[in-house]
């Protein structure tokens, strides 16, 4: 089998490899990544440092397709030499392979101009996952950072910094901002507008030293001026990393050279992505890339004969809510026409370049709705002869800016993934897709950049039989963010108390769903070691009762497994006589719940009955129902009540998003009913069925199986792996049948019970770690967290 | 008017209600950090405990039906109703929170 080393584990080396697949060729195929990542989506690195999505949401292909196709990767090793004799590339941790071809896929490098102490810590780059952690762990509210280059990537940079709190200037060298993309008017608008965000912009300025004694503090310009800094990011630019074809001695120019067919000068060697020059041209930007990748598939595979041709370069984005949109030519030249639209109030800038009745460049700022009507002029080199008086204008009938029935079917709709409009509908029809993430899943539409997502709405809503739009699942008002969102944010903040998240990423203010949501954010991200802050608590949290309707408390004591004895029962029954409960109450869950209960007595009721909390008031652990098993029932299998003592044990004080019960039982008849509990154990003859996702409530779920497991402990086991999986990704009140639901058992399967061992391990000892900081709640009856937690306050001078 | 030496303002912790039982009648007294806010110790709506709500800025929501009241104006903001919580003047002295109430009520006590 032939050796194929794949050199670079970033977006347009791995699409390429993705290609190769599937021309199921006989390769034993190798990636290096110098990154300690899985290929991700560097498109969203912006997102990621704005707090949009976390690092795992920007993952394009995980661990595991890797290891479905057989591909060796080699993470964290950087390529240092190559020896075409010996056709052999050598790691920097020494390590050898050989290959029979080679692909580089080498990306580029962010360019680092020659600034006197730009080797100071506290200044980054913006490239990679690693620099946008970096970026992450510093940035915050006050932060003064300066980013020098106002590109495309500095302003997604400064974008992020800002969102995240930080106080941002962007320098560029030139007086106007993306000027690859935009004409100095285009650049005037999108300055106007960033600056009315709270970015400081200042042009035509050369820095010309980074201050400070070994941490920057300062940027001086060529002009004296110097401004304050905590942090700078220098994205002046990228050079494609060329090095490796030099070691390989093929031709190498601005990128390495390569010609219609992907191929070197050395037919033994292959180059794709950033790094490639075609016909002089070198591409940033994704989809090129992944047309690239196309063609080296067949080229590399042996099915030599589809073509590279280069392509309209074109770029349509949005920084900081601002639509820019930039293709073809778009310097002035003579003989060259210009179009132009301006609205200074309304922000929007249009401009179309018209040689001999053809569209030849544009650029849209403000206002992109028309780009794919402008793109596909430019593509198709449409006559315009007769619409030359109204290019700007939409067709004066019908023609609202785009409509998707007037597209052909083969035309790409997102140009990253390269989907056209009709596999989308294909897909919606065979699929029976309805909603824009189904579509996502379903053919990787919209997944890249994202500039489609708008499209892929519209042919949804055209074609789709039942169109969903997606819910946006904001915690709430006070907060505007996912509570996935929001998790990520408390881990990379740092941030320990549900105060410090309001006033940071909310209105400083919370209200009752945002507050007790996020106090449980905090304890399960810091497994128990946060600020708690009772005020942010429901009333039950605060006094460890359940409020009634009179404002009175109901009482349950912790009875683990439902299994009680005479002199708990006698306690009981004095505490509901000393107390004056109004009910005694035997519940569904096996408990005893004395009603009726006074604020002040809670305290004394407690300590009367000497029993731990049963926390039959919060949304935490509840119980663990149990049938009598072996030990007495003449049908069991199982040892339940042992069992589910254990288990209760295990997890009790614990909080979870919603409320969890459980259920043990001995034998498939069920008797406690495990198989409509949260979490449910099920013994059969030799082993358990742990089940999970049950509900026997508003609605009724049957469990959904997670493993079958021989002994007790390996079931103990898995019921603690899902209870702490659901602990960190259910959103607050999610009940574990909705989360079981959306997630997916196969999906839930996998990352606990069939996970690695290093990962099971790490959720169990995240579990322990909250377990040995919980206790019971009910031992604040000696040591309340406030001296008037329990009291009623009595005026210290009577009315007279 | 009549001002009330009620308890040591470090009574009330901080964005939390307790209630105060003056002259016979319970009134919820919250902590908002530069000002103590007091107001009558039943919702408009079922008469639940708002000493026991969450606070949410100058308003606090009832622990029973999440009605939200206005610790200002005891006015009901959500759902509207067109009914007031009474609410009283108040101040710290010494480290001391006073409570201001009607003389009515001081002739009940």
């Amino acid at each position: 089998m032939e050796q194929l080393v794949v050199v670079g584990n970033g977006m347009a080396g791995v699409a390429c490899v993705e290609q190769i697949l599937k021309y199921s060729p006989d390769l034993d195929i190798t990636v290096y990544g110098d990154e300690t990542h899985v290929n991700y989506n560097r498109i969203m690195l912006s997102s990621v440092l704005a707090g949009e999505k976390n690092a795992d949401e920007i993952t394009l292909n995980g661990i595991e397709w890797y290891q479905e196709n057989n591909i060796n990767l080699r993470l964290g090793v950087r390529i240092v030499d190559i020896d075409m004799k010996k056709r052999l590339v050598t790691g920097d941790d020494g390590s050898q392979a050989e290959f029979d071809k080679l692909l580089l896929a080498t990306g580029s490098a962010a360019f680092i101009p020659r600034i006197e102490g730009v080797d100071k810590s506290g200044v980054f780059t913006f490239r990679n996952l690693d620099d946008t952690r970096a970026l992450i762990e510093r940035a915050g509210p006050g932060v003064r950072a300066v980013v020098i280059g106002g590109g495309l990537l500095g302003l997604e940079a400064a974008r992020g910094l800002q969102v995240r709190g930080a106080d941002v200037t962007v320098i560029h060298l030139l007086d106007s901002l993306m000027n690859v993309q935009l004409d100095p008017s285009g650049g005037q608008y999108l300055k106007t507008k960033i600056e009315q965000l709270g970015v400081r912009v200042l042009t035509n300025k050369s820095t010309k030293a980074l201050l400070g004694n070994g941490h920057v503090e300062g940027v001086r310009f060529e002009d004296g001026e110097t401004i304050d800094a905590d942090l700078v990011v220098v994205a002046a630019g990228i050079r494609p990393n060329v090095e490796l074809g030099r070691k390989a001695g093929v031709a190498v120019n601005r990128g390495i050279v390569v010609n219609d067919h992907l191929e070197t000068s050395d037919p033994r060697v292959f180059a794709v992505g950033e790094c490639v020059e075609h016909n002089g041209q070198v591409y940033g930007l994704v989809a090129p890339l992944l047309d690239q990748g196309k063609v080296l598939a067949a080229t590399l595979t042996g099915n030599k004969g589809p073509v590279f041709t280069g392509w309209t370069p074109a770029a349509k984005l949005k920084i900081m809510g601002v639509e820019v949109f930039s293709a073809g030519e778009v310097r002035e030249q003579p003989g060259v026409e210009v179009v132009r639209y301006e609205d200074p109030a309304m922000g929007v800038y249009k401009k179309l370049l018209v040689k001999d009745f053809r569209l030849t460049g544009c650029i849209l700022v403000g206002d992109a709705a028309d780009s794919h009507r402008y793109m596909e002029w430019l593509r198709a080199g449409t006559n315009l002869e007769v619409r030359r008086r109204s290019l700007l204008f939409p067709e004066p009938i019908e023609d609202k800016g785009f409509d998707v029935a007037e597209l052909p079917d083969s035309e790409i709709i997102c140009g990253c993934m390269g989907v056209s409009k009709g596999a989308i509908i294909t897909a919606i029809h065979t699929k029976e897709l309805n909603t824009l993430s189904q579509l996502k899943n379903a053919t990787r539409a919209s997944t890249g950049c994202g500039s489609c997502t708008e499209m892929c709405q519209r042919l949804l809503k055209a074609v789709a039989k039942d169109f969903e739009e997606d819910k946006k699942k904001l915690l709430c008002g006070c907060v505007p963010f996912s509570q996935e969102n929001l998790r990520e944010i408390v881990q990379s903040q740092k941030l320990k108390s549900v105060q410090e998240i309001l006033d940071i990423y909310g209105n400083g203010v919370g209200c009752e769903i945002c507050k007790p949501a996020l106090s449980y954010m905090v304890d399960v991200v810091w497994c128990g070691d946060h600020q708690e802050d009772r005020s942010a608590r429901f009333i039950n949290d605060r006094v460890h009762a359940n409020i009634q309707r009179d404002g009175t408390f109901s009482v349950v004591p912790r009875m683990r497994g439902g299994v009680t004895t005479p002199a708990q029962l006698r306690k009981i029954a004095d505490v509901a006589e000393k107390y004056s409960v109004k009910m005694v109450k035997v519940t569904g869950s096996q408990r005893i719940d004395l009603l009726g209960i006074k604020k002040s007595d809670l305290p004394k009721v407690w300590a009367d009955l000497g029993m731990p909390s049963g926390q039959a008031y919060t949304k935490g652990v509840r119980m663990v129902k149990t049938c009598v098993g072996t030990e007495f029932c003449r049908f069991g299998v199982q040892d339940s009540t042992t069992t589910g003592i254990e288990l209760e044990r295990r997890l009790e004080n614990l909080f979870t998003p919603h409320k969890v019960k459980m259920g043990v039982v001995g034998c498939p008849r069920n008797c406690a009913e495990a198989t409509v509990k949260d979490i449910g154990l099920v013994g059969q003859d030799g082993s358990w069925q742990v089940v999970v996702g049950g509900a026997a409530g508003k609605s009724v779920r049957k469990a959904d199986l997670l493993i079958t497991v021989e002994t007790s402990e390996e079931a103990l086991e898995a019921a603690q792996l899902f209870f702490q999986y659901y602990r960190e990704n259910a959103n607050y009140l999610e009940r574990t049948y909705d989360f079981c639901e959306r997630f997916g058992i196969e999906k839930i399967r996998k990352e606990t019970v069939y996970a690695k061992k290093e990962e099971r391990k790490a959720l169990l000892s995240r579990l322990q770690k909250s377990k040995t900081l919980s206790k019971d709640a009910w031992l604040e009856r000696d040591e309340p967290v406030h001296p008037t937690q329990f009291v009623q306050i009595q005026p210290m001078e009577a009315l007279v | 008017m009549k001002w009330i030496q009620i308890s040591k303002a470090d009574n009330f912790p901080l964005r939390e209600g307790r209630c105060v039982t003056i002259g016979g009648d319970d009134v919820a007294v919250f902590n908002l950090g530069d000002r103590f806010l007091a107001v009558d110790n039943a919702c408009p709506h079922r008469g639940g405990p708002l000493c026991d709500g969450i606070v949410s800025g100058e308003t606090v929501i009832c622990p029973l039906h999440n009605y939200k009241i206005s610790l200002e104006t005891g006015a009901v903001l959500k759902p509207e109703m067109p009914v007031r919580v009474i609410t009283y003047p108040t101040r710290v002295e010494n480290g001391v929170l006073m409570i201001a109430v009607p003389v009515e009520k001081e002739m009940v006590a």
